[in-house]
């Protein structure tokens, strides 16, 4: 197996544009899509006088690449098809966890996302810095990303390497569901990746398993909550202005 | 709470006089005291917890968080255009690198990188070397203050200023100056602003020599600063350190050369390096840089042509012109004409852009720029929406405060100063 993708719900972005000369295709496959949300102004609680409130806006495919990775027309992918390659290579050496660690591969706007299965992060993670093709020295930092609609997948992290060796640049995401938000710590390989982990935490509630002391970084340390969470409630301005008060930013009424 | 064990006495917090009655009634040496979130040295709310064993400092921890006013949270309810007023104020000692980090990752995904004009981007190059020579002015300036050099202090603040005066000429604002949008810059160049630089690239020579003939080897200021903090280029590497205090170590690592952005590939500049390690190295590389960051301004200068300075997408582009009137800075006159008397679309499309901003594709991008303080990322996410789905910035100085341990420990606390001094930290853009 190579470093192809899951294939079957993904969607190729370099084919997808041969493809787009059969735009009926794409447009019943975006009919079947899943509702993301429904009305512009995100109204929910009084009725939307707008006219959109029938509006479907529908979620974006979970996008997936094929080889090649290096568009010949974009320099910025030059590197790309050379470090899926050494990648692959370092995944299929004895004791390795094989190319299953990796889920799948984007290529989307000149940039490469590697989304490894979390239970293979740190593994992955060594062979990024350590193999002699890939050498990312430089982790700078975790962010997360809460996605609620992303079932069993909420919480992402995503790590930008960098090779100062090869003058690359990669981006690795892993995911870990709401109910089990645990990720594999790469303290450990990346040392600077300590306080970056924290605020993971802080905001997010990501548990970085194996790190060494997981504690709050930025919100005080007997906080409630993970305030970046989408679903961290946010508090209204306590304004009253003839008996209406002011709600909390994500009720209110604005485009979207 | 005091609290006193056989081995060491907590000064961290609680009543002054009875950890002085402690402190003489008992044997021990080792003292964990804070230093900050409230001291002069510490650039803002940085708090330090020393353990010291007389002079010596054995561990070092660091603090943060005092600082926290959830930008990248507060950017999920504005536009993708109103996100520049905000990440304009996290590092505030350089926020035109925050907002062209912010803006190139936004660039990217909207994908019109390349569509970028030749004069926003030289308008870009110049304002950023700018930023850059008043962050390193004021690194000076407070390092200097922090040993006890009042005359560095001045002196550095009153160059900074000539920078700032003309930030504010070309933005209206010292600070905060939410200049650089997502598609190009703001407004245009002033009249007058290209001979007050002019004046600044005569002027600032000189400033720096005198600057280097009071620091560069006063045997003070070397006793202070020579073989103090290292941090070597393993140690740099293994802590994610970019910016000056990796240049410092030995390592020509510039992002500006190794992946330009805006296009610093037309520009002729070096690289200063230093293999000292130490808060000498980096003060030296701090000072050859001002003098690139000249070099680079006056290739600006000579750079500079007439065109557009937003990219030509009315759907991205703020149709508003601004324009410096007698009240402040407002929309130009004439599209304020155009929009009232001549066209109900121009209104429309005014008003849209306006209040609702422009979509961006969903996905996700990484924008990066050589900060003066290193590696400034910005990694924006899209649902497709008018706001960002999700905003983190990776900080140099939020990075670099975890060198704090390694350079400090075993040291004196004396040094604790100059290897704080020395990342240059600013907690707007540490805790953000």
């Amino acid at each position: 197996m190579s470093l192809n993708g899951n294939g079957g719900q993904g969607h190729d972005v370099e084919r997808r544009e041969e493809e787009a000369d059969l735009p009926a295709r794409a447009g019943e496959e975006r009919l079947n899509a899943p509702v993301a949300r429904t009305g512009m102004f995100g109204a929910k609680t009084t009725g939307d006088t707008s006219g959109y409130g029938r509006l479907l806006v529908r979620k974006t495919p979970r996008a997936s690449s094929k080889r090649p990775f290096t568009d010949p027309d974009d320099p910025r992918t030059a590197s790309f098809d050379g470090v899926a390659d050494a990648l692959e290579r370092a995944l299929g050496r004895d004791g390795a966890p094989g190319t299953r660690a990796v889920e799948r591969v984007v290529v989307d706007r000149g940039e490469i996302t590697f989304h490894v299965r979390r239970e293979h992060l740190r593994e992955v993670a060594r062979m990024l810095r350590d193999d002699p093709d890939l050498r990312f020295e430089l982790c700078t930092g975790v962010s997360g990303v809460h996605y609620p609609d992303d079932t069993g997948r909420e919480l992402h992290a995503v790590y930008h390497l960098r090779s100062l060796t090869h003058n690359n640049e990669i981006r690795v995401e892993t995911a870990c569901p709401d109910a089990d938000p645990h990720i594999p710590s790469v303290v450990s390989v990346y040392p600077a990746n300590d306080w970056h982990e924290r605020e993971a935490w802080d905001f997010f509630g990501i548990v970085f398993d194996g790190h060494p002391s997981l504690t709050r970084i930025e919100m005080p340390d007997d906080w409630h909550g993970h305030p970046q969470r989408k679903d961290y409630p946010l508090g209204g301005i306590p304004v009253e202005y003839r008996g209406a008060t002011i709600p909390p930013p994500d009720e209110r009424r604005s485009y979207q | 709470m005091t609290n006193v064990t056989e081995d060491y006495i907590d000064a961290s917090g609680g009543d002054w006089d009875e950890v002085i009655a402690k402190a003489q009634s008992s044997g021990a040496e080792r003292l964990v005291v804070n230093m900050g979130p409230q001291h002069p040295s510490t650039h803002g709310v940085l708090r330090l917890i020393l353990t010291l064993d007389g002079e010596t400092c054995t561990e070092a921890r660091v603090g943060i968080g005092y600082l926290h006013t959830g930008i990248e949270k507060n950017m999920e309810f504005r536009t993708w255009t109103q996100g520049t007023t905000f990440v304009t104020r996290m590092d505030y000692l350089t926020p035109i690198f925050n907002e062209v980090a912010y803006c190139l990752a936004v660039e990217r995904l909207l994908d019109i990188t390349d569509r970028i004009p030749e004069r926003a981007n030289v308008i870009r190059v110049l304002m950023m070397e700018l930023n850059r020579m008043s962050s390193h002015f004021v690194a000076m300036a407070t390092f200097g203050m922090e040993l006890g050099a009042t005359t560095v202090m001045t002196s550095g603040f009153r160059e900074r200023e000539m920078v700032l005066d003309i930030f504010e000429l070309i933005t209206g604002l010292r600070m905060n100056h939410a200049y650089i949008r997502p598609g190009g810059v703001a407004q245009d160049l002033p009249d007058g602003a290209v001979e007050k630089i002019r004046e600044l690239l005569k002027e600032m020579p000189k400033r720096i020599t005198q600057m280097r003939k009071l620091l560069d080897a006063s045997p003070l200021y070397l006793a202070r600063t020579r073989d103090v903090a290292h941090l070597d280029l393993a140690g740099c590497m293994a802590l994610g350190v970019t910016g000056p205090m990796l240049r410092a170590s030995g390592l020509a690592w510039d992002l500006r050369k190794a992946k330009p952005y805006c296009g610093y590939e037309n520009y002729e500049f070096d690289i200063p390096v230093s293999d000292g390690g130490d808060v000498y190295a980096r003060y030296r590389v701090r000072m050859a840089e001002l003098e690139q960051s000249l070099r680079i301004v006056e290739q600006c200068l000579d750079r500079l042509r007439p065109g557009p300075i937003m990219v030509d997408d009315a759907k991205i582009g703020w149709p508003a012109r601004l324009e410096l009137g007698g009240d402040g800075l407002g929309n130009s006159p004439e599209h304020i004409a155009h929009i009232m008397g001549g066209s109900m679309e121009a209104l429309i499309h005014h008003f849209k852009l306006v209040t609702e901003g422009f979509r961006v594709p969903a996905g996700q991008a990484y924008a990066a720029v050589e900060s003066a303080k290193g590696e400034l990322g910005c990694h924006a996410v899209s649902d497709g929406g008018t706001r960002p789905y999700r905003v983190h910035f990776r900080d140099p100085s939020f990075n670099h405060l975890q060198s704090v341990a390694a350079m400090c420990e075993g040291g004196t606390v004396a040094d604790v100063i100059a290897a704080v001094a020395s990342i240059d930290p600013v907690m707007g853009g540490v805790d953000r």
